[in-house]
Order: structure tokens, then C-alpha cells, then sequence
């Protein structure tokens, strides 16, 4: 533990660790000193002067160095000026004033000064009940305006910085808590200052503008009302607002959500979810949200939400009773005897996967999961310790990415990684193209698209990169799927796995083996004893196949025509799909917002949501609709009570036994302090007072072997003349189920596209931004070109989920679009 | 008396190489490098009582010592911005006897161990900075900056590089952002920069004139130094006299010169033999004096300044006499102060631009007695809370202003 | 077009003056330079320099929008700058820029009907002796022009009209 001091904050003493911010030492002994400028993530600057307090140190003597002493206490000298609490380190016997008259005449009078130019537009402005200054103006404020109003300056009132994100140019403070976190914390400096003096002003000149995955954040931390989010502005008052405890589904970071809720008139009087919350988890996502966490939930309002069972007769699709509709289903699966599969996705919850997995063992069928990414296993194994927090990691730790580019993959977790690299932290990226985190990487290797696996292997050989990973007191090694198919990330998930055990990586807190999923609870999917299949096509003809959380046939046209020649097809979704459209049955799905249930993050940590609103139309929640279809199968699975279902999963799964809702559910103090009443000092980000979670022992931690199986790596593709390989890259706005449907992120997404080295594009006669026609595997699709020099000659990357149905490496040609007939 | 650092005005050619090693040039410089050890040039720096000349009048030698040697590596950087208002001193040394600057730029860095050192002048200086590279190159091939100075190990460079019109990259942390390449705020102090400079590298920072200094003392020795002044304030100072006199310009005289002889004898009086109604002896942030014959006859050094409430600062002395009205004045200096506070804190930045509204109207006539009553107030209300300097330096003058010269804004005002 | 190709040898000096690990420092001489071909400083200069110092574009608007003598508007060929801060208004300084507007025929902040000259007022230049002044900004850097009256300056005028029409 580091070195403790102990002062005197208005009488009271107050122990604190060495080098702690006397702001934050006060907040920690429950003493308030207001700030603005001041946020515990961020450099103090000590530029908006509401802290004001007085501090004292003791007096030393000038020649013997040794305290004075006055009437047996330590004398006290003051310095004459106030000083600002949010840029002073707490010492030894220091006494600090911050309710004194001086003091208390210093913060009065910076809330003046701020008030002369703010436009005291409280009635009609998002932050009014959850607004800092309108807080501390309450407490501190002057009673009276001395400043004439109608020499107030007026400014533009609404500037949108980017599509995501407004700026009322007349609320802001100046404080710079926006821009400071954009460049410190996210790294991407695309907002600014321009001009200076009481003409400084927030400005942003990216292309486009506010550039970054991470904007959401500022306007939470945002002291005051302007700056202001398109998805939220003008939509509802805090106070009117309901609080839920949530786990974002986008990605397999798990970040810790609240869902605001509201009774909305548009809706029909419908409860809806206002907006997206950060909720605080220092081990998960800190106080932080990406964008795509933040505003593509309104995926689960959409107009194609399914509300009752459907049943094909005639050929055409129409309304059935549960009862009909699970029959149905139930009939056919018993049928098909082992010819029957579950095909189900990480989108949904443990508790539905368990119970889909429960029904597929007992009828003899085969449970698949839907994913072209493998090592699932691997993480089960070797996943990174209980304990494990990438916050934490800094100087002599290492952190090595392969084969994945986080910004776009895992936002929260590039956010981490990139701090951790702030810290000291040796980070090492190894893509065969640059990504975003290159630039805070220590070590860069690239590789070709096809050399994964080798490239970890290689580790093992001497260099001073291998050498300083294997050194390093704690590593991590995130590897996801760029450029790979199952096969291909399995054989690098070995790798990895390989290198952390030989490195001594495993089995402890920040150490060990992280899978960059392409969904939320993909990692659940494998605890619960999912498995992904190398030919799903094959898996899937002829079967009576049960799909729950995926849309096989609208993703690729090889799994379309293979279901088309499947027996029977049952889905079960939230949404319309293409899928549903070509089912015999349609089972109407809960979003996660409307029910409860547990994911389980990349990090291996289990984590509770909860229902939010109300649930749409008929529609029940996975694991009940899959019970009652076991029911008329004559197999009894828990359908009411998720917790229950959980309990049961529990038992059933290594290392689960002790888990409970009661102790996901559980919450430790945290730090820095957030989201009480004084949300000046954190933003408006939500207090955990629902649940941190569990991280789970990988085996290497609970004491089991660690036996690593070899993959047996495919033959290399070999593309014949004029042909190039296809490779999937994953992008964050994608075409996906989950983000499409909502608006405000359809500028960001873009339409299909396919990236080639200029050289390529040049030798085959296509220009960037221009359209051209791909086609592999039976597949053939236009998309718009783009250049990246960073690529090698023979390679064509194609974003999954953008229209290009693309599972695993293929050869591939490009033409440009006009030469196609 | 000879010149200590206006000495082109005693030597002809004195800005060349030729004429200015000539005239001893560059003597304390070779024997610095090649036979004294660099903790004794910054102890007869310090034993020669030099203060800062860049306002705050800091003790140059002791703030050498303060660099932290544990951390490297090191910087000199000398402040040539000299923007506030009445100052045109560091100026003049630059264009007629750079290498003077440069080579006390040169002790300086040879005393902290910096091998790199930059000359921050501000923007308008565009034509003395290419002026400056040119005596840099000079020096550079005379061997007296490059590698390996005198066949020793130590090297270095001079750079210069040129701000962009911000009074406040003076302020020596804006200036140092400023010299990474951001905007020119403030930074909070402490640390300082001997401990946390230069892209937070231990550096020091001293005025244009403070350097040109240095190769006096070391050629002459800390005692000779020391008896030019005063016992509180050392040597000679270039006093920038300006406002209503007959001949303003430079003037080096030695610390304890009264302001009598500086404005009769040296400047021959006021314009049109008016009498002096008040003195700004630090530019527009200096506190407004009101000038009697006790005050016309008080000795100029730091601590005695300081007894007529006000301070010496860069010794810019900006006389104003009867027919300059006070609220005319603080209207002028608080537009000076709006448009350079940087921003960056909330008094600063809000309180000036209050006070503009204020100190307008009060000019205007259009203003009242609770007009001035709150600029008053205002201005105290930003006393001792602004980051840096500058907000205090606002608010000097209107509030020496309005207590001192009240009959000024009673007529100002309306009944 | 880059100014690496423009002028790659003031860029390459500009550079070498700092650390390169610090290269961001040299963000202030590159936008002098930048700004001497236009006059003031285009979006696409801004992003060249952003792209060559590994900086946002943003952060260098930022710069841009700080200090005084960096424009991002086009004004004339020549700014004229008149300092009226204290000292020179003690010596004449007002009274000279009303003057030279009325022969100028334009207010402050305008320029004039040729496109020559803008008129500025700005703070003080540290010539505090040698009032009424003002400095020139223009194609050629800056230039001091001291102890003027508004019949020298109206000579000089003329004779950077002249200048501008040999040019052309
Ligand atoms: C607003 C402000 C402006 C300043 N301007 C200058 C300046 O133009 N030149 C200067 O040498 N010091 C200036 N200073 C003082 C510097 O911060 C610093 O104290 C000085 O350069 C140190 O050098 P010295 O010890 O040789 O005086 C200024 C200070 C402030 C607060
Ligand atoms: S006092 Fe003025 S100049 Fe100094 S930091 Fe504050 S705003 Fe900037
Ligand atoms: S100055 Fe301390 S919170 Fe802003």
C-alpha cells in the first residue's frame, strides 16, 4: 500500500494515501469542495478557480528543517492567497479551510463571475436538474445579478460539433473537462479552443466533425448544459426519468449501463428507454461509453420488433397461439430425433443459451453457436485471472493485440489498453494493417493476412519484443478475428495460449487470454457449452434446425440457400429478419431492456441486466419460449424465473457453483466517487448500486492442467492469377441487427465497401471512391472502394456485417463495377 | 560612467562579432567553458546579487542552483516576448548588442548543464529574430556555440523562435506551452520550471536583460557588480521611459536613480513643463503612484518602489501628467488586459471582460457612482484568486486608480 | 500541395530546432510560413501541418485561434497595424489612426477599395519612444515604422502601391 497522510480538513482528520489531490482527499472524507474544471480521471489544471480554500502547512524552521512547534501543536502557516484544493497534493499535518469566510467569499465569487457570462437559460436547458452550476449556484450563488443583463454576450446556441453531439456556445464554462478528455483519456484531440480570452470557444475541425467513438462521454462530464447529445436533447427532464441497471449488449467489453426510462405521449403512453447511461465499473468500462453503446440502442424500438408467434401455413406466414406455434415446433423437432440443431448466437443471455443447450442434449440433437471465431476453450483455460483489471496495468506490464482492431471491435477496451500505455504499459500490436492503437503501441509487427498463428509462434524464438513480453510481470494477450475464420483464429487462439503458459502468463489477475468476440456474451455462448462448427452449411441442410439471436440467412446467401433445404426452421428474435421470413415458425423475442438475465464479458465476468420497460406485444423472454417448447417435447426446463434458470446453469457448469443474482449483484465502494448528488465531481454518470459482478477463475486459476490441444492449421489459399484473397475485418457501425436500426448512427455506417492497396486498385484500373463488383464463394456483391497502403498487394478486406457476407478467408475477384453486366 | 549593457551606445560597430570580441567579447564565455566548473559561474552569479529583470525581480543565481540535476536533460530558455505595455528595453540590447545577450544566454546554459537553449521572442520581432540568426550563425562559426566548445565536451545551440502576438507568453509557463507548440496558457506552479520545464525537462528561464548582464559579472567580478545599486537591488537597470516626457527612450542607471533625475535630468521633464500627476513604474500592470516631491526624489530599486505601493516590475516608467485623467487610463489598461487575458481561469478571463463594460461606460460619462463602486469591487473580487499574473496585474491600476485619484472618476461619473 | 514540397527546406530547418520527439513545437513556424502565401492560413494548410506533426487539425486551428498575428481570414495585401495602447496614446496615438482613417477613408478592421491595406489597432509593440507607430504585416514579414505622421505614412503607402503594381 502506498505511503498515508494525514491532514485536517475542517477539523476533521482525514487519512488519505500519499500524493492524493486535497479535492479528492475531501471527497474521500465525505467533505464537499465544489469544481468544475476539476474531474478525478483527469490532469489537474486548476483553471476554473471554484475550489478556492484555504491550506495551511506546518512550519518548518529554517536552519534545523524541524516542525515549530506552538503551545505543543505544530504551528500552522497559511499562505496569504486561497488556493485551489484541485491542484494542491495533501502533506503531512496540512489543515485545510473550506467553509472559512475567505474561502467561502472565493467560491461565491467565481460563481459570479461565471454567471456574467452564462445565459441563465436554466428553463429551457437538458442539464437543468443535473446541472453543476445550477447546483452550486444555488448553494453559492449571488441573490442578484450585479452584471446588466443586456450587456451579456450572445453566441450561438446550437452548433452541432458532429451528428452525435451539440454545443450551446453560451452555456459553456470554459472548463475544458471535453477537450482534456478527449485528448488524455481517448487519445483523439478533435475538440478545441479557438480564439481566447471571454471569446474562447469549443470548436472541433475533424472530418468528420467530433471524430471519435468516445464523444457521448463529454456531455457527462460536461459541468453544465452545453454540451448536449442529439439522441437525448429536448427528449425528456432528468427528474422525470426512471433508473435501471443494465449491461450493454454491442460488444464483449460488457461495459456497465443504466437505462433512463420515461411513460412517453409519442409512443402511445409506452415506456421507453430515454437514454444510455454509463454506470460506474472501475474494473469494466471505469465511468466511460462508446458511442455505439451509448445510441444504438433503439434497436429494440424498432418498427419491425416482432410482438406475436407466427406459423407458416400456406406458404404464408400468419398469427398463431403460443401454444399452436411451440407445438408446432416441438412436433417437428422430436421428429428429426438427432437430424435436430440448435443454432443460437451470443447476442442472448446465459440463461437462454443454457436452456437452448439443456433442450438440444436432451432431444439428441447438437447445440452450434453461431460465430466464425474460435478459442473459446482456450479462454476458459487460460482467460485472464479473477481479479483482472486493465486499469491497473502500467510500467513492467505488457499487453499484446493480434489480429484485432479494438477501436472498432471493443471500444472500452481500446480506451484501456491505450491508457494502460499512457502508463508505462509495453503494448505491442500486431495487425497486418494499421489500426488506431499504433500509435500508443510500443512495438508494431505486421504480418501478412495467413501468417497469424506464426507470428505468435515466433514469440517463442528470441527477439527483444518476445523478450520483454515474456519478462513482463503481468501480460495479457487480446486476439480476435481480422482476417480469419474459425479455423484460422482458433490455430492463433493455440498460439496465444501456448505463449502466455510458456511465458508464465496464466492463472493470475492481469494475465491470460482475452477473445475480442463479435458478440456481447459469445464467452457465455462457450461456458455454457456452445461450439461453433467449421461448415455450417453442411450442419444445417436437411435438419430441423431451432435459431434463436441470429439471422443466418440474411448474413450470407450460401447459409440461405442451405436453410431453404432445411427440414424445418423455428426462429426466435426480437426483430423482423430474413431469417423469420423464410421460417415455418416465429417466436416473438424479448429485448434485453424489457427482461433480466447475465452475460458474461470477454473478461470473463459475469454480469446481471435488468428489465427496464415493459415488454413489447406477446413477446416472452428466450429461455421462457424455449422451455415451453420443451415442455410439448416432454422435457421440463425452467421457464419463469430467470434467477432460477441461473441457479441451475450454476450447478451445472466448473466454477459457477458459487454464483447467485444475489451475488452478481453485489457492490464494493469505488473510486473516484460518482453519481451522488453532487455531480459536479464526476458527471452524471450512475453510482453501481446494482451489481459489479463476478469474474470467473479460469481453470489455470483454479488449479486445473493446462493442456493446450494444437489446431491443425488449413492449407494456405491460393489464389489463382488476377484473383486476390478476401478477408473479413471487423468494423464498429456495421449493418447489423443491432445498430442499423438506429437513425442517428446511419451517417457513421456507410454502405458496403471493400479496401485494396493503392498499388492493387492501380494494376487492376479502379480508383478509390469508386464502386466495384466482388465475388468468392458463390457470393457476388458492389461495394465502394477504398485504398489503405498499410495492406498488402494480394489482399481485399471486406467488413463483416456491411452487406458482403464473408465467414472466413476466400479467394476472391474484384472488377469494377461498370465492366459488369 | 561606461555603459554595463547599453555599451553600442558608447561603441561604434558594437553589434559585430569583430568589434564586440574587440571589446573583451566572449572572454568570460571561453574561460567559463574551458577552466571554471559550472556551479562556479551560477555562484558568482549569485554572489553578485543580480536580479531577475523580467519583472519579478527573482535572485538570478539562486534560481541556477534550483535546477533539478537528477533530471535530464536541461534547458535555458530567455524571454525576449517583452509585451507589457511601456517596456521597449530588451529590445534595444537585442539589435545593437546581441552578442552580449547571446553570450550571457551561453553562461547561462553552461552553468545548468543545458546543451540547448531558445530565444522566445515575441512575433512582432520577426525582423530581430532573423537578426538574431544571423549572429547566432556568427558565433556558431567563430566557434563559439556548435560542438565541442573550445575542444571541450560541452556543446550547444541557440535557437530562436518567434511567438505570434500573446502578451501572455511572457509569463514563463504559457511561454514554454507556447514553445511546445500549444497555445500560450499558464500552467499551475508548482513545480517550477528548474524542476519541470521545457517539455517537463528542468529549465531556466530569464529575461533579455537579466542575460545580457551575465558577461559583465563574470568579467568584472560579483564584488564590482555589487557596487553598482543598492544593497537591495544590485547593479544597473534599463529604465523604458515613456508617456508625457520630452525624451523618451532607454535609460541604464544604476538601481537607487530617483525618479526626479530619471524624468529632469536624464529625460529633460515633462512635456510642455507640465507637473508629473502619477508615475506607472511597471508598465500598465503597475500600480498607479501619486506623485509628490517625496515620491519624485525616492530612490528606484525594488524595496523602495514597494514603499510608495507599487512595484518596480520591469522598470517601465510611464509618467503621465495633469491633463491625463485617471479613468481614461484604467479604460486603456483594462482593454490591454481583456484582450490578453488568455482565458484560461474564470476570474481572469470574466472579471476583465466585466470590467471593460465598466470602465467604458464610466469613460464614456454615461457611467454611475455604483458603476465605479462595483469595478472597485470586481477588481478585488479577482485579487489573489487567477491563475497566473496577469488577472492580477488587471486589476492594479484601477484599483490604485479609484483609491488614489478619486476626484478623477467623481467627475467622471454621473450625479 | 504540402509545404514539405513547397519549401522543403525552410521545413527541414524548421524542424531541425527541436527535439524530434517534439516536432510538435514546430507548429508556430510552419504556420508563419503557411501564412506567407495567402496571407492568412487556409483549412488545407491547417491540415497539412496537422498531418506533417502528427497533431489534429483541430489543435492547430486551436494555435490559429490563440495568438493574434496568425489570421485564417483574408484581409489586404498589408495589415497596418497602429498600436494605440497607453504609452503611444500618451504620444498621440488615437489622434494619428483617426487621422489616417479619414485620409484613408476607412474605419478600423477595414481595408482599402484596392485591397491593399487593412487597418488594425492593436496593443503595444514595445516602440512605447517612438509613437505614433505601427507595424506592417504582409507578404515580406513584419516591419516596424516608427515616429510616424499620416504624411509618411500615406508615402508609404504609395510606395507599396507602387511595389504591388510592378508585381503585377
Ligand atoms: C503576464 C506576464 C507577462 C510577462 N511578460 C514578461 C516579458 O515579456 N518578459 C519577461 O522577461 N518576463 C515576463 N514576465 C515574467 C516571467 O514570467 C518570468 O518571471 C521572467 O521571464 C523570469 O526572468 P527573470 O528572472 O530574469 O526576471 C511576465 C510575467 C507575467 C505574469
Ligand atoms: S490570470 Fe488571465 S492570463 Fe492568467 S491564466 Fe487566468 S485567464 Fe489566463
Ligand atoms: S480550479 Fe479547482 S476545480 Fe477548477
Amino acid at each position: 500500500m502506498s505511503k498515508q497522510v494525514t491532514l485536517t480538513i475542517n477539523d476533521r482528520q482525514v487519512t488519505v494515501p500519499d500524493g492524493t489531490l486535497v479535492a479528492d482527499a475531501a471527497k474521500m472524507a465525505g467533505i464537499d469542495i465544489p469544481v468544475f474544471c476539476h474531474h478525478p480521471k483527469l490532469e489537474p489544471v486548476g483553471m476554473c478557480r471554484m475550489c478556492l480554500v484555504e491550506i495551511g502547512r506546518p512550519m518548518l524552521d529554517r536552519t534545523s528543517g524541524q516542525v515549530v512547534m506552538e503551545n505543543g501543536q505544530p504551528k500552522i502557516q497559511f499562505m496569504p492567497k486561497l488556493e485551489t484544493a484541485c491542484t494542491n497534493r495533501v502533506s503531512e499535518g496540512m489543515v485545510v479551510m473550506t467553509v472559512s469566510d475567505k474561502a467561502k467569499d472565493g467560491q461565491k465569487g467565481t460563481v459570479e463571475f461565471l454567471l456574467t457570462s452564462h445565459p441563465l437559460d436554466c428553463p429551457v436547458c437538458d442539464k437543468g436538474g443535473e446541472c453543476p452550476l445550477q447546483n452550486l449556484t444555488m448553494q453559492f450563488g449571488p441573490g442578484k445579478s450585479r452584471f446588466i443583463y443586456d450587456e451579456k454576450l450572445h453566441l450561438e446556441k446550437q452548433v452541432p460539433l458532429g451528428e452525435l453531439i451539440w454545443l450551446d456556445r453560451e452555456r459553456c464554462i470554459q472548463c475544458a473537462r471535453c477537450i482534456r478528455f478527449q485528448d488524455e483519456v481517448a487519445g483523439e484531440a478533435v475538440l478545441g479552443f479557438d480564439d481566447r480570452g471571454r471569446n474562447t470557444q469549443i470548436v472541433s475541425l475533424s472530418d468528420p466533425g467530433f471524430d471519435s467513438v468516445f464523444s457521448g462521454n463529454t456531455t457527462d462530464i460536461c459541468p453544465v448544459g452545453a454540451l448536449t447529445t442529439a439522441d437525448f436533447r429536448f427528449g425528456a427532464r432528468p427528474w422525470e426519468l426512471d433508473a435501471e441497471a443494465s449491461i450493454c449488449t454491442q460488444c464483449p467489453v460488457g461495459c456497465n449501463t443504466t437505462l433512463n426510462t420515461r411513460r412517453e405521449a409519442r409512443t402511445n403512453g409506452d415506456i421507453v428507454v430515454k437514454r444510455v447511461m454509463p454506470r460506474q465499473n472501475e474494473e469494466v468500462n471505469e465511468i466511460w461509453l462508446c458511442d455505439k453503446g451509448r445510441f444504438a440502442h433503439h434497436y429494440t424500438e424498432s418498427r419491425k420488433r416482432l410482438t406475436r408467434p407466427l406459423t407458416r401455413k400456406e406458404g404464408k406466414l400468419g398469427r398463431a397461439s403460443w401454444d399452436a406455434a411451440t407445438k408446432l415446433a416441438a412436433e417437428n423437432f422430436v421428429s428429426a430425433k438427432k437430424n435436430f440443431v440448435v443454432l443460437a448466437s451470443g447476442r442472448l443471455a446465459n440463461e437462454d443459451l443454457f436452456n437452448l443447450k439443456s433442450l438440444a442434449d436432451h432431444a439428441g440433437g447438437s447445440a452450434v453457436l453461431y460465430s466464425d471465431m474460435g478459442g473459446g476453450e482456450l479462454t476458459q483455460l487460460v482467460g485472464v485471472g479473477a481479479g483482472t483489471n486493465i486499469g491497473k496495468m502500467g510500467a513492467g506490464d505488457a499487453i499484446l493485440v493480434v489480429a484485432s482492431d479494438l477501436y472498432e471491435e471493443a471500444p472500452i477496451w481500446w480506451l484501456r489498453v491505450k491508457q494502460a500505455a499512457d502508463r508505462g504499459a509495453t503494448l505491442i500490436v500486431a495487425n497486418p494493417r494499421e489500426t488506431k492503437l499504433d500509435r500508443f503501441a510500443k512495438y508494431t509487427i505486421r504480418y501478412a493476412y495467413g501468417d497469424e498463428g506464426k507470428t505468435i509462434n515466433d514469440f517463442s524464438r528470441k527477439s527483444k519484443i518476445a523478450d520483454e513480453f515474456a519478462k513482463a510481470k503481468n501480460a495479457i494477450i487480446f486476439y480476435g478475428s481480422e482476417g480469419l475464420g474459425l479455423n484460422g483464429s482458433s490455430t492463433l487462439a493455440s498460439a496465444c495460449a501456448t505463449l502466455l503458459k510458456e511465458t508464465d502468463h496464466v492463472g493470475r489477475p492481469n494475465n491470460g487470454l482475452i477473445g475480442v468476440w463479435q458478440r456481447a456474451n459469445d464467452q457465455g455462448a462457450w461456458e455454457v457449452g456452445f461450439r461453433p462448427v467449421p461448415d455450417l452449411e453442411k450442419a444445417l441442410k436437411g435438419k430441423a434446425v431451432y435459431i434463436a439471436g441470429a439471422d443466418p440467412v440474411g448474413d450470407d446467401p450460401n447459409l440461405a440457400k442451405a436453410l431453404k433445404g432445411a427440414k424445418f426452421v423455428a426462429v426466435q428474435d426480437i426483430l423482423e429478419t430474413a431469417t423469420t421470413e423464410i421460417a415455418d415458425v416465429v417466436f416473438p423475442a424479448q429485448a434485453f431492456t424489457e427482461r433480466e438475465g447475465t452475460y458474461i464479458s470477454g473478461e470473463r465476468r459475469v454480469q446481471r441486466f435488468y428489465a427496464a420497460v415493459p415488454p413489447k406485444g406477446d413477446s416472452k423472454p428466450d429461455f421462457s419460449i424455449t422451455s415451453q417448447v420443451a415442455k410439448q417435447m416432454g422435457v421440463i426446463l425452467e421457464g419463469s424465473s430467470a434467477s432460477v434458470v441461473f441457479d441451475i446453469l450454476a450447478n451445472s457448469i466448473d466454477g459457477m457453483a458459487e454464483l447467485s443474482y444475489a451475488k452478481l449483484a453485489e457492490v464494493r465502494g469505488q473510486w473516484p466517487i460518482v453519481g451522488r448528488g453532487d455531480l459536479y465531481y464526476g458527471g452524471t454518470t450512475y453510482e453501481n448500486t446494482q451489481g459489479l459482478g463476478v469474474q470467473l477463475l479460469p481453470m489455470a486459476q483454479a488449479g486445473g492442467a493446462v493442456r493446450i490441444p494444437k489446431v491443425r492449421k488449413e492449407a494456405a489459399l491460393r489464389p489463382k492469377e488476377k484473383e486476390l484473397i478476401a478477408v473479413p475485418v471487423n468494423k464498429l457501425y456495421d449493418r447489423g441487427v443491432t445498430i442499423h436500426p438506429a437513425q442517428l448512427l446511419n451517417d457513421r455506417v456507410g454502405e458496403a465497401m471493400v479496401s485494396l492497396h493503392p498499388a492493387t486498385a492501380k494494376k487492376m484500373g479502379l480508383t478509390a471512391g469508386g464502386r466495384i463488383k466482388i465475388s468468392f464463394d458463390g457470393v457476388s456483391g458492389e461495394a465502394l472502394l477504398k485504398t489503405d497502403d498499410t495492406i498488402s498487394t494480394g489482399v481485399a478486406l471486406v467488413p463483416r456485417s456491411m452487406g458482403l457476407a464473408i465467414r472466413e478467408p476466400v479467394t476472391a475477384r474484384v472488377l469494377s463495377a461498370g465492366k459488369v453486366k | 560612467m561606461a555603459y554595463v549593457l547599453l555599451r553600442h551606445r558608447d561603441i561604434p560597430n558594437f553589434d559585430r562579432l569583430d568589434v564586440y570580441k574587440k571589446n573583451g567579447g566572449f572572454a568570460a564565455w571561453k574561460k567559463a567553458v574551458t577552466k571554471m566548473e559550472p556551479a562556479e559561474v551560477t555562484n558568482i552569479v549569485k554572489d553578485s546579487g543580480l536580479r531577475g529583470r523580467g519583472g519579478a525581480g527573482f535572485p538570478t543565481g539562486m534560481k541556477w542552483s534550483f535546477i533539478d540535476k537528477n533530471n535530464w536533460p536541461h534547458y535555458v530558455v530567455a524571454n525576449a516576448d517583452e509585451s507589457e505595455p511601456g517596456t521597449f528595453k530588451d529590445r534595444e540590447i537585442m539589435e545593437s548588442n546581441p552578442f552580449q545577450f547571446l553570450e550571457g544566454v551561453a553562461l547561462g546554459s553552461y552553468a545548468v548543464g543545458a546543451n540547448v537553449a531558445y530565444v522566445y521572442l515575441r512575433g512582432e520581432f520577426w525582423q530581430l529574430a532573423a537578426f538574431l540568426d544571423q549572429k547566432i550563425a556568427d558565433m556558431e562559426k567563430a566557434g563559439y556555440l556548435g560542438d565541442n566548445l573550445f575542444g571541450t565536451e560541452y556543446s550547444l545551440k541557440i535557437y530562436t523562435h518567434l511567438g505570434a502576438g500573446a502578451y501572455i507568453c511572457g509569463e514563463e509557463t504559457a511561454l514554454l506551452e507556447s514553445l511546445e507548440g500549444k497555445r500560450g496558457q499558464p500552467r499551475v506552479r508548482p513545480p517550477f520550471p528548474p524542476a519541470y520545464g521545457l517539455y517537463g525537462k528542468p529549465t531556466i528561464i530569464n529575461n533579455v536583460e537579466t542575460f545580457a548582464n551575465v558577461p559583465m559579472i563574470l568579467a568584472n567580478g560579483a564584488d564590482w557588480y555589487k557596487s553598482l545599486g543598492t544593497m537591495d537591488s544590485a547593479g544597473v537597470k534599463v529604465f523604458s521611459l515613456s508617456g508625457r516626457v520630452r525624451k523618451p527612450g532607454n535609460y541604464e542607471l544604476p538601481f537607487g536613480t530617483t525618479f526626479r533625475q530619471l524624468i529632469y535630468e536624464h529625460a529633460g521633464g515633462v512635456q510642455e513643463g507640465r507637473p508629473v500627476k502619477a508615475i506607472m513604474p511597471a508598465g500598465a500592470s503597475s500600480s498607479l503612484i501619486v506623485v509628490d516631491d517625496k515620491v519624485l526624489d525616492t530612490p528606484m530599486d525594488y524595496a523602495t518602489v514597494r514603499t510608495l505601493g507599487a512595484d518596480l516590475g520591469s522598470a517601465s516608467v510611464i509618467v503621465l501628467d495633469d491633463t491625463v485623467d485617471i479613468d481614461w487610463v484604467i479604460n486603456k489598461t483594462i482593454h490591454f488586459f481583456k484582450h490578453e487575458s488568455c482565458g484560461k481561469c474564470t476570474p481572469c478571463r470574466e472579471g476583465n471582460y466585466w470590467m471593460k463594460h465598466l470602465t467604458s461606460r464610466i469613460h464614456s460619462g454615461t457611467g454611475s457612482k455604483d458603476d465605479v463602486d462595483l469595478l472597485l469591487n470586481v477588481a478585488k473580487q479577482m485579487q489573489n484568486k487567477c491563475l497566473c499574473a496577469l488577472g492580477e496585474f488587471s486589476t492594479m491600476a484601477v484599483v490604485t486608480g479609484i483609491e488614489r485619484f478619486p476626484q478623477d472618476f467623481k467627475k467622471a461619473v454621473k450625479a | 500541395m504540402s509545404l514539405e514540397n513547397t519549401h522543403p527546406k525552410e521545413v527541414k530547418q524548421i524542424l531541425s530546432k527541436y527535439p524530434p520527439e517534439h516536432k510538435r513545437s514546430a507548429v508556430m513556424p510552419l504556420l508563419y510560413l503557411a501564412q506567407r502565401e495567402e496571407g492568412f492560413i487556409t483549412k488545407s494548410a491547417m491540415q497539412d501541418i496537422a498531418q506533417m506533426l502528427e497533431i489534429t487539425e483541430t489543435e492547430v486551428a486551436s494555435i490559429v485561434g490563440f495568438y493574434t498575428l496568425y489570421h485564417d481570414q483574408k484581409a489586404g495585401k498589408y495589415r497596418m497595424q497602429v498600436c494605440t495602447d497607453l504609452p503611444c496614446a500618451l504620444r498621440g496615438a488615437d489622434e494619428f489612426l483617426d487621422n489616417l482613417c479619414s485620409n484613408l477613408g476607412i474605419k478600423v478592421g477595414e481595408t482599402t477599395a484596392d485591397g491593399l491595406v487593412t487597418l488594425e489597432s492593436v496593443m503595444c509593440l514595445a516602440a512605447c519612444d517612438k509613437a505614433p507607430m505601427f507595424q506592417t504585416q504582409g507578404p515580406d514579414g513584419i516591419k516596424y515604422h516608427e515616429l510616424m505622421t499620416v504624411d509618411r505614412t500615406m508615402e508609404l503607402i504609395e510606395a507599396l502601391k507602387q511595389a504591388d503594381r510592378e508585381e503585377k
